[in-house]
Formats: structure tokens, sequence, C-alpha cells
């Protein structure tokens, strides 16, 4: 099989996690920018961060035959100081020209706070006027119903914004609908405790249609697995669903979205 | 990008079959967690009292019950909060 790992914080992982995704068919990884599970303190940090993701990331990638593309944004969990977050955003614009970047993102909400709202509004001008894609990040457990809420309305503010340039990603039963009936695409993360599991995936799948979804691992440095996505495969198989289908949800789906940034290209 | 629609629907399986035995194991866990935090005295959690709000959903008879109990477990303000003052989360709105 193949597949794209469209959501993975590769970071956090070994080497090791490399070799198992390239043997297990990953022919493409995407990198969002993210939390390091610590605050920065200024925009050095960051900076740091972005050189890691367009330099460093890609090579240790490429010494596995894969491909790898990555996000740019500051993060919603460190969007609370409005000022930190500007000089962030300063950064952002010479960085968009590195070559393996696609757009903008995870950007979004995370306790939902006023600050959070204002920083994603200037990421979303921020990727129109550089006619760039957008990553959503939505917030977690309690969180997440009001929060993919609040993003939806700050999204369609935008009149210029196209949907299909849009993915919101770790959507669950209570948000999937929301997302897809706004002309948006839905991420589903699989998770072993929080978001989805690899069976409610495949319920979406049937709930919802396997139209503009992609499903990810979002693996980090926290539980979670970087497997998920092939592993998910297996379970559908064991569902009675076809390689074709498995292959159009797991590889033709992701590359239609991200094939709308030129840059992208898999490893096959 | 253009691709041939694929054959979504999936050849029929006996999910009982399947899954049952992990259902099973899953209803156990969520029994032994119950019992658990009653014995040691924890069971009046907010976060407890909003799980056990959420058990008749699995009973009612109609094919959304995730939703239902996610809908359940989820703030239901709709305004931004003046200031994130934690980062995480916990599973159920607070009080």
């Amino acid at each position: 099989m193949r597949y794209i790992e469209p959501h993975g914080h590769m970071v956090s992982r070994t080497t090791d996690d490399y070799q198992a995704m390239v043997t297990a068919g990953c022919a493409a990884v995407c990198e969002p920018a993210f939390w390091a599970g610590f605050d920065r303190k200024n925009k050095h940090g960051f900076y740091d961060y972005f050189l890691q993701l367009t330099e460093y990331e890609p090579r240790r990638a490429a010494k596995y035959h894969l491909p790898h593309f990555s996000w740019l944004c500051i993060n919603p969990k460190e969007s609370e100081d409005p000022g930190l977050a500007d000089d962030v955003l300063s950064l952002i614009p010479d960085l968009l020209q590195k070559p393996n970047v696609l757009g903008i993102g995870e950007i979004g909400l995370n306790k939902n706070s006023r600050n959070e709202l204002l920083i994603l509004e200037k990421h979303i001008q921020l990727a129109a006027d550089h006619d760039q894609l957008i990553l959503v990040h939505t917030p977690h457990l309690e969180d997440k119903l009001k929060g993919t809420k609040l993003i939806l309305d700050a999204l369609k503010n935008h009149s210029s914004l196209q949907p299909g340039r849009v993915i919101i990603d770790h959507v669950e039963e209570h948000t999937a609908p929301l997302v897809l009936d706004s002309g948006f695409w839905a991420g589903i993360t699989l998770y072993p405790e929080s978001k989805a599991t690899p069976n409610r995936a495949i319920d979406m799948i049937e709930l919802y249609g396997h139209e503009r979804i992609w499903l990810n691992s979002a693996c980090d440095w926290g539980h979670s697995d970087p497997l998920a996505v092939p592993k998910t495969a297996l379970q559908m198989r064991h569902r009675g669903y076809s390689a074709d289908f498995i292959d159009r949800l797991l590889y033709r789906n992701p590359l239609g979205f991200l094939s709308q940034n030129p840059r992208f290209r898999t490893a096959d | 990008m253009n691709f041939p629609p694929p054959q979504s629907k999936p050849a029929p399986v006996s999910l009982p079959d399947l899954q049952f035995i992990a259902a099973r194991a899953s209803l156990l866990d969520l029994a032994a967690f119950l019992d658990r935090v009653q014995r040691h005295g924890q069971d009046d959690d907010y976060r407890l009292a909003a799980l056990r709000a959420a058990l008749p959903l699995l009973l009612e008879n109609f094919p959304q019950r995730t939703r239902r109990i996610l809908e359940s477990l989820s703030d239901s303000t709709a305004e931004p909060i003046p200031a994130a003052t934690i980062q995480g989360a916990f599973g159920a709105p607070r009080p």
C-alpha cells in the first residue's frame, strides 16, 4: 500500500519512526508548526524552530527517501501574548519562500480566548495576502465544538478565501458535519485516547462520505502512533473495504489537497 | 486533480464477529473505572458527573450516540473567554 502522512510532528520522533513509516508505504510527510511542550520566550526560539522545519528535518527525512514538507505559524497555545505573536508573524513571509513550505498552519484555537482569536484572524489575513493554503487546528476535548464554530465564523469572514484551500483538522463526530457542510476539507486525527480511533474514523467516512477528508496520525512527543494511518488501512480491510478505496482515502485524497501547492510531490 | 470515483461500499462483514469482544472489554473497563473511583471516594468529581450524565445516551435507539455524547461533554457557551489562563483540557466542561 501507499499513503501520505499529512500531519506528523517529526521533530519529536526518532529516525526509527521514519524507517517504520517508509516501510509501511509512506510516500510523503507534512509537518505543521506546533507547540514544543513549553512556551518559547521570544521570536528567536521560533526562528530556530522554523529553520528546523524547513532545513534540517527535510534532510533527515531524505535519508529515508521520504519527501518532507512543512507549514508555518505560531500555534494557538502560544498566542495569548499578542506582542510575541506579532513578532513571530513578522518572521513568516520571508520563510514562505523555503522550498518545502506548503502554507500557514496549524493555526486555530486552544482555549477559545479573545487573543487566540485575534491571532487566528491575523494568520488568516497573512495566508490571504500571500495566497497560501491553510491548515487549522481545532481545540481539544470539551473546547472543540465551541472552538470549531468560532474558527468557521472567522474563516467565513474572509470572503476572498476559497474553502477548498483550507483544511480543518482534528474533527470528530460532532464537528465533521459543520466543517464539511461549509465546504472546507476535514482532517481526522487518529489518537489512542483523544480525537478519533481507527474504527471511529472509518465510521465518520461512512456517515459523512469520503470527499474532502484526509486521515493523519498527528504523531508528536505525546501519546500518539506514527503508524496510525497504515493501521487504519488494515482495519478498513477487516471491515470489507477495497484496496482502491483505501488508496483513495489515504493517498489520493491528501494528494488532491496538497497538490494545490505545486511544490508538493510524493516519493513515487 | 480528478480521480475516478472509488467503490466506497464495503464488502459485507459481521461486525459482531469482528468487534464484539473489543466492545465488551471497553464496557467492562468503563464499569471498572466507575467502581474504582467510587471505591476510592472520588466519584464527586465534575468529570464523573458529566460521564454519568452521558451514559443514558448509550441506550438511545438511533445511530448518532457518539456525536450526542461528544456534544454532552462539550462547552456549550458561544463567546470567546476573556483570556486563556491554562493551556490544557479536561474532557468535560467545568460546572
